[in-house]
Order: C-alpha cells, then structure tokens, then sequence
C-alpha cells in the first residue's frame, strides 16, 4: 500500500479537515484496484495511516459488495439477474455465460482467467440483459455478442 | 408529445457533455447570476417557490428540507448528492451524470451558496464507473475554469466539490446510510429524529438532494420558481425523467412533463408494450412502489397525485412493464432474494423477515408450497410495516403485498399444481 500513500495524500487534501475515517472507502477502492483484492497487511497499513481503528475497516469490507478479501479471475464477470434484466432474459444469460465458461456463478475458473458472479441492478435496466466486465458495463448482451467477448478476454 | 423539457434540451453528441458546449448552451449563467446579485436567502424562496418535489422516490418538497438549515448558527453545513441510484428500475440520474454533468455541477454549486455550504459531496454508487468518469473529467473542468473551490468566479463565496464512490450497497441510498458511508462506516441507516438537516454528516446540519431535484436548480433560478410551478400538475409541479424498463418497445429515460397521460407515454412515445402483447402490469417508479394492472393504470396520469389515488406512486420514476403471460411467482422471487441480499441486519422484523420471505417464495417455486404460505407472506410483510428504522422493510412487505393483491390466483395456483400458471420465464414469452 506504501506507494500509494502520495495519492491518498491528494485525495485528503479534498476532504473537509479532520474526517480522516471518510477516506476509508476511497482509500480501499483503490488498493483493491491496485492489488485486485484487499490483504491484511493493506489494512494495518491503511488503520496506521488514517488513525482509526482496524475494526471499522475491518467492517467496512465485511458490508460493501464490491469488496473482495480474496483474488479474482483476470476478467471479472458480473451478470445482473435483478427485475429489469429478468425480464429481458439474464436467465438465458447467466445460463449461457455458465455453459461457456464451465463454471457456476461464485467460482473461478481453473487457468483463473475467469470469474462470474451474479449481482443486484446496476442501474441500467434500458438496455438489459447487462453485465459487467471488472468495471466496465456491457449493454444489451446476446449469447453471440458473450461468446465475441469471451473470445476477446482469452 | 409529452411536454415542455428542462434537463433533455439537447441533442446528445460525443461532446456535448463538455464544459465549452456546456457553456454555449448558456450553462453556468444561473451560477453567475446568483452570485453576482442574488442573497442566499432569494435562492432558497425561488427553490421553495418552483413547488418542486423529491425525484429519489419520497417526494418531499425541496425547500421545506432547506428550510430546516439556518445560515447563521455558526457551524458548517453540508450538502451531498444522492447519485446512488440502486433502486431496481431506476437508472435516470446515469443519463445526468453521463450526458448532463456540468448541469449537476453548477445547481449544487447554487445549492450550496443558498445554504452556505463550503464542502459539498456527491455520492455516486460504486457500480457507476462510466458515470464517475464522466463526472470527475467535467469537475476537473469546473475547477480549471473557476466555477469551484477558492473564490468561485472571484467572488468570496468558496465550495469544494468531492465526488465520494459508493462500493456495493442498496441501502446507501437512504439518506442517513449514505451519510454514515462518507463517514467511513457501515452504511446503516438511523432513527430520527434528529432530523439529517439538523444534524447530518459530521453530526452537522446536512441537505441530501436527489441528483435529478438539484439538477432542476439552475433551470429554477434561470427562469424563476414561479414559471416552474407552472409546469406540469400543480400538486407535483415540473418535469420527470421516466427511465422505463422491462418488456417495452423503446426502453430507456424520457423526460415528461408532470400530468401526461400514461397511455399516451406507453404507447406514443414508447412503441407500446414488446412484440404487440397485452399489458398484464406496471411497477411505476421503482420497486418499492405497488404495482398496478393495466386495467388500473388505464386512466391514470404521470404524476404523484394520480398515482398516488390508485394506491401507488411515481417513485423514482423507475417504470417497469410486464407483458401478459409473465410469471408473477417468479416475479416476486427476484425482488424477494434482491431484498434479502440488500437488507442491512440492523432492524430484527427486516433481517429475518427478508429472509423468510425468500424462503417462503423460493419453497413455493420449488413446488413445495404450502397452502398457508400466502397468509404466511402477508403476515411477514404486515410485520415488516412501520418497524423498521428504514423505508426498505416497508418497501418490501409493500411489494410483496402489492403483487399478492393483484395475482393472488398465479401464487395458488403454483401452489396447487407445483408448477407456474405460466410457463414460468420472466423473458417476454416468444409465443401468443
């Protein structure tokens, strides 16, 4: 996490004086960018470096989705099944996304290129079925249109 | 054609998101006139004045929230954008953050001078990175062109503007759960009162907008709150941007004025409902709020107070629409894991109650329900009312109450004969 330490400097500098605890959510989002998941020395160094306590951060991971305590698959697929995409076929979806990459939603494939998870409405139900590739969104998804992307993650 | 437009007046090109064309479209001059010659109590009455209500989904009038802060008790103040957008339907204030972000900007920037807030946040769920991108390249913008942090514009009103990402939590978007997520916490949601604007974030007086209600904010001081109130019905005054979803022709977000005809917006504007089939259901603005069989919905118009008569309400102006044929059991099972997965575990009749509920449904679509199970759901939702310390336990009993009323016949049906009334997807059934 060290090398990291001048940008979370920057961001501090943003904030209204003496919050520091309010950097304890960007400050994540960033190791895990950077390291692909969170490790227990990342939270001793960030308890250290904001000043509060191991705990809080310790429950922070535990509560906020999108934190992870383990590695990931290099291409992270997440699969909307909420109402929107339902409607317009994520069970067709998630089917063919876990027929073509042989694993069941939560695993990780053995080569650990892929991961696929299933997740709650990401906000754009307009142009469901929608899933998201680590963190970019992949609109009105067809079978044709996964297999070309699977083919391009590879 | 449904009505005047404020926000969509536009036509959306790979720039028009960017500050030069921002400004040729006359953007920032609400934040220069504001701060040339306005007080920032004249803001607050043209804001109170406009009539306008919340478009997160409680509709509260805006300036009676504001009302609460007192510019000079001598502490800081807040103000944050709620850019969580999670409610399942809901994907309006993504078109603002993507194609309108400079429009965002400069209302918080009024809102802040009007409550004197010198550190504003907008709270962008975690999800959101296209959006996020979109909106940190314009404030960027904002800063370079001096329209934000020490001296706006040379004059000596300052303000901060800090986008804080979210990181995977519906409940966030609850105004207290949001604010306890700045702070670094949980996002678990509190008791009032004390009311947020009496002490908020940092334990300060704090206002917490929708990103749609703040974004009206430059329009409103352009134009003044009184040509707003004349916008649209007079009870829920202006326009609202419908994001509209599910098994519809022509998905996506359209701005109405308030009042115009449901079926007129349905079948008009988007294309009807998806390959000619009949309506079987609306869920009108988001999932918390109770659906409505196109029978009901038939003479009703696009506002709260029509909506509001039919039992329901616009919401977060999250539309989903149900072909004929749908599974309802299926239906109610989506909602029922989503709510279960989303729910805090601070709130006892919540944590359990979500949880029995989805065992409940996901019995019955197993094809072991139980005759009792519908009064069982009922009795769980009933028990979720007014018991919790958010709106998301009621939201739940609400919906799943809601479909029970309606499709009481589909659930005993399932129940009797093991198997959906239907043939039991939720994908638009291909054939009639």
């Amino acid at each position: 996490m060290k090398h990291l330490i001048p940008e979370f400097d920057k961001l501090r500098a943003r904030y209204p004086a003496g919050f520091e605890s309010s950097l304890v959510l960007p400050c994540l989002r960033r190791i895990q960018e950077d390291r692909g998941f969170v490790a227990d020395g990342d939270i001793d160094a960030l308890a250290h470096y904001l000043g509060v306590p191991r705990i809080q951060i310790e429950e922070v991971l535990s509560f906020y989705g999108q934190f992870r305590r383990k590695a990931v698959g290099r291409s992270h697929i997440q699969a909307c099944r909420n109402i929107a995409c339902s409607l317009r076929g994520s069970e067709r979806i998630i089917g063919h996304l876990t027929r073509r990459l042989g694993i069941a939603p939560g695993e990780t494939t053995a080569d650990g290129r892929f991961t696929l998870s299933t997740v709650e409405c990401l906000a754009a139900c307009g142009t469901a079925p929608v899933i998201v590739v680590n963190e970019t969104y992949h609109e009105s998804m067809t079978p044709e249109k996964i297999d070309a992307l699977i083919e391009g993650l590879r | 054609m449904p009505g005047k437009k404020l926000l969509m007046t536009f036509p959306v090109t790979a720039t028009s998101h960017a500050l030069a064309e921002y400004r040729a479209r006359g953007g920032y001059g609400s934040l220069e006139k504001v701060l040339r010659g306005m007080k920032p109590e004249e803001v607050s009455r043209e804001v109170t004045n406009s009539g306008i209500q919340g478009r997160g989904g409680a509709a509260f009038p805006m300036g009676r929230k504001w009302s609460v802060v007192h510019l000079n008790d001598g502490q800081p103040h807040y103000l944050c954008a709620n850019a969580d957008e999670g409610e399942p339907g809901t994907f309006k204030d993504r078109w603002i953050l993507e194609y309108a972000p400079h429009l965002l900007i400069e209302s918080m920037l009024i809102a802040a001078y009007a409550l004197q807030v010198r550190h504003a946040f907008v709270y962008i769920r975690g999800e959101f990175d296209g959006p996020y991108r979109r909106l940190a390249g314009a404030l960027e913008e904002a800063y370079a062109a001096g329209y934000c942090g020490e001296r706006i514009l040379g004059t000596d009103f300052s303000c901060d503007l800090v986008i804080h990402r979210g990181a995977g939590s519906y409940v966030c978007g609850e105004a207290s759960a949001l604010l306890a997520s700045i702070e670094g916490k949980r996002g678990y949601p509190r008791n009032r009162p004390p009311r947020l604007t009496v002490r908020g974030l940092y334990q300060r007086p704090t206002v917490v907008n929708n990103v749609e209600t703040l974004s009206n904010i430059a329009w409103i001081i352009a134009n003044g709150g009184e040509a707003f109130s004349k916008i649209g019905v007079a009870k829920d005054p202006g326009t609202r941007l419908i994001s509209i979803s599910g098994h519809v022709e022509r998905p996506g977000v359209y701005e109405i004025e308030t009042g115009y005809p449901w079926r007129q917006f349905i079948y008009d504007d988007c294309g009807g409902v998806l390959g000619g089939r009949q309506l079987k259901g609306i869920i009108p603005g988001g999932i918390s709020t109770k659906v409505l069989t196109g029978k009901e919905i038939e003479p009703l118009t696009l506002d709260n107070p029509s909506l509001n008569s039919a039992g329901s309400s616009l919401g977060s102006g999250g539309m989903i629409v149900i072909a004929d044929g749908t599974c309802m059991v299926r239906l109610l099972q989506v909602l029922l894991r989503f709510y279960h997965h989303e729910s805090c575990g601070q709130c006892t009749p919540c944590r359990e109650g979500m949880g029995w509920l989805h065992r409940i449904i996901d019995r019955i679509v197993a094809g072991e329900g139980r005759p009792e199970d519908i009064e069982r759901l009922y009795q769980i939702s009933a028990w979720n009312d007014g018991t919790t310390i958010c709106g998301m336990g009621d939201a739940a009993g609400y919906a799943t109450s809601g479909i029970l009323n309606k499709f009481r016949d589909e659930f005993e049906y399932f129940i009797e004969h093991k198997r959906s009334r239907w043939n039991g997807t939720l994908e638009c059934p291909r054939s009639s």
